[in-house]
């Protein structure tokens, strides 16, 4: 069944329609991947559904609630969580603290709490803190032992975009979405985290919404890929479906020249 | 915390040698130390203050100011350039002390040129204090054709003892550097130490180190405090690092025990100190108290939640007026006086409302508006308080009056001494509030804020939720500031609550070191107890704190013992690795690429 269903959503600035009339649905368990060029609206499309960017027009059912007006908090409460394109960690708080700040909203100790530390506060830090370490243990060696204690400007630039899905995982999200997750990684690093977003779906149960470039990574990992172009859908299907699709390769490469005569 | 991890390497390279003291940067050095020298001389510090003896009777403090400065850019001049990785470690030889003393030289050149342009020029007309006086001072009362190769000798050896000081083994350096500061201190602030001698029933001391009572400290004077403290830290050069290791070593258990005994040990001294040093320094204790409370509080809603209030003198306020309505039987609207303690909650409640009236507007705005808001919701608390439209609650300009002293149990507190221990009692709650915040789920969501408001709500923090916390937090704080001040001084006055105050607190986190308690209480003493306790200097005081915040800014942005995040937030670069991946190239990079342009 249906976890995200859109209808007609639309997203205008000034007079650019970013997002015109989209209908989406991405199914329990699904990995859907959004591509499209540069500027066909698919970070719009994200900012609209987590609640950082109002919608101008449309439905979006996330479960059976309509989360249109919800604010960003509202909404990851819920169950839906994000990783932004250009890395948006917090820098000078530490690898755990920052993956601990997603546990936020699903515990709800107040500060009168922390400053008697009653025992309900004490187990729940506990609490979080192993949570916060069960989660980065998910990437391995890459942000373990003394990385737990760094602070997150001084990881490299793939660990920063592992440390985003770190804290993202940690909110417990039933849909996840990943904002060009590969992007400055080299190409070992993106076969291991293209197996990664597989995983992530097999052993932690995520439904995945991806916007990504690199097809190696679109081809390996989606059920069923959306273009975007200009706000519109312009296809939707399987990846060789998609591939070989006439307007998308023309929304990509452009329009063969007309012959004359 | 785990330490920096050094790439191990992989392939043995021959360390670079380290770069030499350049004697362009030398001479940069020197004309910037000359004109902080003019400077001193313009603004009359040097001539004000050579009657007033540093050191009895050979050495008046006006010299000594100006030639500091000489030595301190002599220090900087001649000080080997920073290791990194790669790089041999730097050597220190002649050309550091030639260094220091071209620096010290071109600074006394400067002022050479300054003496000589007094004697031909009046210029008077415009620097009020080039006066004759301030010639006959620099020019040691000499012909200028003499002075000034003199002056720029003086200052030439003092840089060069400046410089000097790196080639001196580190023992010796260490010891001898505190040595010479305590000589300073014991010059400079003779009546707190003829206060603590007496308060200890010592006056043997003072009448050895003073022995004009009130007067300066004498030449005998200084040379037993400098052997005494050289002796001190000679002894305790290495025993230092030894007992820590020693510490580090014990078992938990022990561990605790010699902690727990140690912190008795420093309660009873504390409980001795407003006996010992009697009311004037008690009461300055009590002003730095007051503000260190503020600043704590301040310390949450800047230090950790990145809301830059300029308005926080605002619940200062409240604080202090609530109490005094409540508690005095002079207050216009509320006749019913109850006791200062009982008081306390209803203080917190009216300071959590204050946060809340002033928070609920603010919560949309960021950074700079944010902080002009505040600004003048602080502004306006204080022209409400002064206004005639409410004189009939809170006495407008007369403010009010006969607040009654505080009075726990059978415990009555009158006079500073008295108010010591409740100010500390508060600034130790306020500490612990801030460091068990620090570590808890609204910390870590107030600290996710500061970094980026629209990711932390993304990730489920409710932003208006964290802003009136924080707002409602600090303002307690700052409340309990206001209601001890009222009951110390006895009187509230709307004047009392001016822009200035915020400021203050908002310079002593900074200057501190923003999210530390050390820092901030540090900061609290720089800028509270230091200028208190000198107070023939205070026409001089903000020119100090001018200097202090720009020095800071530029050297140490971190403040002066700053958290540990915000240090390596501030010094990135110096902690990259660049000179080090430029001789081991990739090979000596993990096998993580380094992020370039990519942000």
């Amino acid at each position: 069944m249906a976890l995200l269903a859109i209808e007609g959503l639309s997203k205008s600035f000034g007079g650019l329609r970013a997002i015109n009339g989209l209908d989406i649905h991405v199914d329990e368990g699904e990995i859907v991947s959004v591509i499209g060029p540069n500027g066909a609206g698919k970070t719009t499309f994200f900012n609209l559904i987590t609640g950082m960017e109002a919608p101008d027009e449309g439905s979006i059912l996330f479960g059976e609630q309509d989360i249109v007006g919800l604010r960003p908090n509202q909404i990851l409460q819920l169950g839906m969580a994000r990783t932004f394109q250009n890395v948006r960690l917090f820098p000078a708080m530490t690898v755990l603290e920052n993956v601990m700040v997603g546990q936020h909203c699903r515990t709800k100790a107040g500060v009168l709490g922390a400053v008697f530390k009653t025992p309900g506060q004490r187990a729940e830090e506990a609490m979080i803190e192993e949570k916060a370490k069960e989660v980065l243990s998910f990437f391995g060696t890459r942000l373990a032992g003394y990385r737990h204690d760094q602070l997150s400007l001084a990881l490299s630039y793939a660990n920063r975009r592992r440390l985003e899905i770190a804290r993202a995982m940690a909110t417990e999200p039933r849909l996840l979405l990943l904002d060009e997750p590969t992007a400055g990684m080299n190409p070992r690093e993106t076969v291991e985290l293209t197996e990664l977003i597989g995983q992530l779906r097999s052993e932690r149960g995520f439904t995945i919404v991806v916007i990504e470039h690199d097809m190696q990574v679109v081809r390996n990992v989606s059920d069923r890929v959306i273009v975007l172009d200009h706000g519109v859908k312009l296809v939707e299907g399987t990846y060789d479906h998609v591939s070989a699709d006439e307007k998308v390769i023309e929304a990509y490469l452009g329009r063969p020249a007309e012959r004359k005569g | 915390m785990s330490q920096v991890t050094v790439p191990p390497a992989p392939i043995e390279v021959e360390l670079r040698p380290a770069p030499a003291v350049e004697m362009r940067r030398a001479a940069r050095l020197g004309l910037s130390g000359g004109a902080a020298m003019v400077l001193m001389a313009a603004t009359g510090i040097v001539a004000t203050f050579q009657a007033r003896m540093a050191i009895d009777p050979i050495l008046p403090l006006g010299l000594l100011f100006l030639y500091v400065v000489a030595l301190a850019f002599g220090w900087m001049a001649g000080q080997p350039p920073l290791t990194l990785e790669g790089f041999a470690p730097a050597k220190v030889d002649g050309r550091n002390i030639s260094a220091g003393a071209l620096a010290g030289g071109l600074a006394g050149l400067c002022v050479g040129v300054l003496v000589i342009l007094m004697t031909v020029f009046d210029l008077r007309g415009v620097f009020v204090e080039l006066s004759p006086d301030l010639i006959e001072v620099l020019s040691f009362g000499l012909p200028v054709a003499v002075a000034v190769p003199i002056i720029a000798a003086i200052s030439s050896v003092a840089g060069a003892l400046g410089a000097g000081m790196h080639r001196l083994p580190v023992r010796i350096r260490r010891t001898l550097l505190p040595a010479l500061i305590w000589v300073v201190v014991f010059s400079l602030m003779t009546d707190l130490f003829g206060q603590l001698f007496t308060g200890l029933s010592i006056d043997w001391m003072t009448t050895l180190l003073y022995p004009r009572r009130g007067g300066p400290l004498t030449i005998t004077g200084a040379v037993i405090v400098f052997i005494a403290f050289l002796a001190l830290y000679w002894y305790l050069a290495g025993r230092r690092t030894k007992l820590r290791q020693q510490v580090a070593a014990m078992p938990r258990q022990k561990r605790l025990r010699w902690s727990a005994a140690a912190t008795v040990g420093l309660l009873v001294i504390l409980y001795f100190v407003p006996k010992v040093m009697g009311p004037f320094v008690s009461q300055i204790l009590v002003t730095a108290g007051i503000f260190l409370l503020m600043a704590l509080g301040l310390n949450i809603v800047v230090g950790y939640a990145g809301l830059l209030d300029l308005g926080y003198v605002a619940f200062f306020a409240v604080g202090a007026y609530t109490a005094a309505i409540l508690t005095s039987p002079q207050s216009p609207a509320f006749s019913p006086q109850i006791a200062l303690i009982a008081a306390i909650p209803f203080v917190t409640l009216a300071a959590a409302v204050a946060g809340i009236v002033v928070a609920t507007p603010v919560l949309r705005m960021r950074g700079d508006y944010l902080a002009i808001v505040t600004l003048g919701f602080g502004e306006i608390a204080r022209i409400l308080l002064n206004s005639e439209w409410l004189a009939p609650y809170f006495g407008g300009a007369q403010g009010i009056t006969n607040i009654p002293d505080l009075q726990i149990g059978p415990f009555s507190f009158n006079t500073p001494q008295d108010y010591f221990y409740p100010i500390f009692l508060f600034v130790v709650i306020a500490a612990y509030v801030t460091l068990a915040l620090q570590n808890s789920r609204w910390g870590r969501a107030w600290m996710a804020m500061r970094e980026d408001e629209s990711v932390a709500e993304a990730m489920g923090v409710n932003i208006v939720t964290a802003k009136l916390s924080a707002f409602v937090v600090g303002a307690i704080l700052a409340s309990f500031g206001g209601a001890l001040y009222g009951a110390q001084i006895g009187s509230v006055f709307p004047h009392s609550f001016d822009i200035v105050v915020s400021i203050t607190i908002l310079v002593i986190i900074i200057v501190g070191g923003m999210g530390s308690v050390p820092g901030v209480a540090l900061g609290a003493l720089v800028l509270i107890v230091l200028p208190n306790l000198l107070r023939e200097f205070s026409e001089y005081q903000f020119l100090f704190y001018g200097v202090l915040l720009i020095a800071m800014m530029l050297k140490r942005p971190e403040g002066f013992i700053p958290s540990k995040r915000r240090a390596q937030e501030l010094h990135q670069e110096e902690v990259s690795q660049d000179a080090w991946l430029e001789i081991y190239g990739e090979a000596g990079a993990t096998n993580e690429p380094v992020p370039e342009g990519q942000t």
